[in-house]
């Protein structure tokens, strides 16, 4: 917790960031936008649009295949863009840096080519009840395949992991943990460290999904020891169709190639193909180069700015908008683990989700209503939908006041 | 826009009272509608003798708009025939989607299900309004099913 002091000069140091982003001076149904969506999707910074650009207008060419000096521009940019991610991870190798899609390409992969062909019945595959659909579908796919079962550990009134539970779950069947390191529906943040030891007490491989991470917390994956490690670049101010799956080199070189194409080969002839090193083995066809240099430029803009700082600001706007929302009468906050995220997932008495949504949109201020992709945490608290606010560095204590006071305003049209 | 054309009275009252909220059983047809986007799901109860909507019931949960339209065309379509109902469903799915009213209506006709127009400022906010309706026309044409928005 931030003192008062520490508070005031964490605000004066954010205050200057919110310019570096074009898109939050726009006006709204006559209102100033107020963007707390940014769990789902955060907003770029001119650094990162103006990156993207820079490489469509100088350097764009197709990667890896040229002798051209564009193809050569193209692919230092993109394997600097790789380097960039390595070092903002720590990982030890830019071989463990594996460009996907995104967060659910990354999990997909991991499923495919890790857990699908090692996985056989009477195997388990154990996740949490915390987790996004992208955490869950994956693995269900893989049970399916292969007759394994998918084991869920259970979590309790406060949306915490109960991570004795998830102790005893981990048994010699055992084969696979993902787990999610930030839940977005609820916010909570989960003891990874815990996970990762406990299961590599079983020798178990432990995957993290930090797609809600990855913004607010600096990461080292060589001190975390995880073994795979997911996110997406849209979430960290960077571009969508850009993500990252780390792997730990040892299983990365195991694994069999999860889609074959250009890129991923060293040698084709109709009598066999010989793959190509790590990372490029999983990365078949043109990659997305322009979201890769986007995604590095959103990295140095984030480590510029600090993410300890971030952090500190965050927290202070996720206690100031659990304050305000709390007072404001019918709210009740969903989720309200000790160790949290700045988001706030809500219900207010009288009002649907997708009411208040409508209702705060004419307030110009974009909140997410629904079951945030995580039906099976909706369901544990028995709700269909909850109200989302999602913070980032650009928010203020302002808006968050501007937030509560709407959310009184919907509750009074229901009375 | 103001948010009262799309919360009208009629719509905060029907949502806050729900007419015709409740179960009838087989050999009623029913149908389930369901909403994944907002997690909205209903099930209409349709009890139809001779042609005619006898009684027709609702239940499930969801949002104002989705609860207001069922409960409003509940009381609409009671001891209509069913030729009725189906002319009703085309005004109602030309009324949410801007689409050309037919020309013997005119939103007089369409009394309470007027308050419904505001709906289609609202694009992200059609489906809900129309779950209701799509559901019933699934109970009536085709008992037991379920249908999905999206």
């Amino acid at each position: 917790m931030t003192t008062h002091n520490d508070s005031a000069a964490l605000d004066k140091k954010f205050a200057q960031y919110r310019a570096d982003f074009p898109i939050l001076s726009q006006i709204i149904h006559g209102k100033p936008l107020v963007y707390l969506d940014n769990g789902a999707s955060a907003q770029r910074p001119l650094a990162v649009i103006e990156a993207e650009q820079r490489y469509a207008t100088s350097m764009h060419a197709n990667v890896h295949r040229g002798v051209h000096t564009l193809s050569q521009r193209a692919t230092d940019a993109y394997e600097g863009a790789r380097e960039r991610v390595r070092a903002f991870l720590n990982a030890k190798s830019s071989r463990e840096i594996i460009f996907t899609r995104g967060t659910t390409e990354a999990i997909n992969l991991v499923a495919q080519s890790y857990a699908r062909p090692r996985l056989g019945p009477n195997d388990e595959i154990l996740i949490t009840w915390l987790e996004h659909h992208a955490n869950i579908v994956p693995w269900q796919m893989v049970a399916a395949a292969t007759g394994a079962k998918l084991v869920v550990a259970p979590i309790n009134q406060a949306g915490e992991l109960d991570f004795e539970a998830f102790k005893s779950l981990l048994s010699t069947r055992t084969r696979l943990v993902a787990t999610s390191h930030v839940s977005n529906a609820l916010g909570s943040v989960l003891p990874v460290r815990e996970i990762v030891a406990a299961a590599h007490a079983q020798g178990v491989p432990v995957l993290l999904d930090g797609a809600q991470a990855v913004p607010h917390c600096a990461l080292d994956m060589q001190e975390l020891d995880c073994d795979f490690y997911v996110f997406s670049g849209h979430k960290l101010y960077g571009p969508t169709g850009i993500g990252v799956l780390y792997g730990r080199e040892s299983l990365l070189q195991e694994m069999p190639p999860w889609q074959g194409g250009g890129d991923m080969i060293l040698s084709v002839s109709f009598q066999g193909t010989t793959y190509n090193e790590l990372p490029y083995k999983f990365e078949a066809g043109t990659p997305n180069m322009s979201g890769a240099v986007g995604l590095a430029a959103a990295i140095d803009y984030v480590d510029q700015i600090g993410l300890a700082d971030i952090s500190a600001f965050e927290q202070d706007l996720l206690a100031h908008a659990t304050q305000a929302l709390t007072a404001v009468a019918g709210v009740r906050i969903i989720g309200t683990a000790a160790d949290k995220a700045s988001l706030v997932s809500f219900v207010v008495d009288g009002v649907h989700p997708h009411d208040l949504g409508t209702i705060l949109d004419q307030d110009g201020i974009a909140i997410r209503t629904g079951h945030h992709c995580a039906m099976p945490v909706m369901e544990f608290f028995g709700l269909p939908a909850t109200a989302r606010a999602s913070f980032a560095f650009y928010n203020t204590k302002a808006e968050i006041d501007q937030l509560a006071a709407a959310v009184a305003n919907a509750r009074a049209l229901f009375l | 826009m103001d948010l009262k054309e799309l919360y009208r009275d009629v719509i905060l009252d029907h949502n806050k009272r729900p007419r015709n909220f409740g179960v009838l059983a087989p050999p009623a047809a029913s149908a389930r509608g369901h909403n994944p986007l907002c997690g909205d799901q209903l099930t209409i109860y349709a009890k139809v003798e001779d042609g005619i909507i006898k009684e027709l019931k609702f239940e499930g949960s969801g949002c104002a708009i989705s609860v207001a339209s069922a409960s409003l065309m509940t009381e609409a379509l009671t001891g209509k025939t069913l030729g009725e109902a189906d002319a009703l469903y085309t005004q109602i799915h030309a009324l949410l989607t801007h689409a050309e009213l037919p020309n013997s209506t005119c939103t007089a006709e369409l009394g309470k299900l007027a308050a419904l127009s505001g709906v289609r400022e609202f694009p992200a906010r059609v489906k809900c309004a129309s779950l209701c309706w799509h559901t019933l026309q699934a109970a009536l044409n085709n008992p037991t099913t379920s249908v999905c928005t999206e």
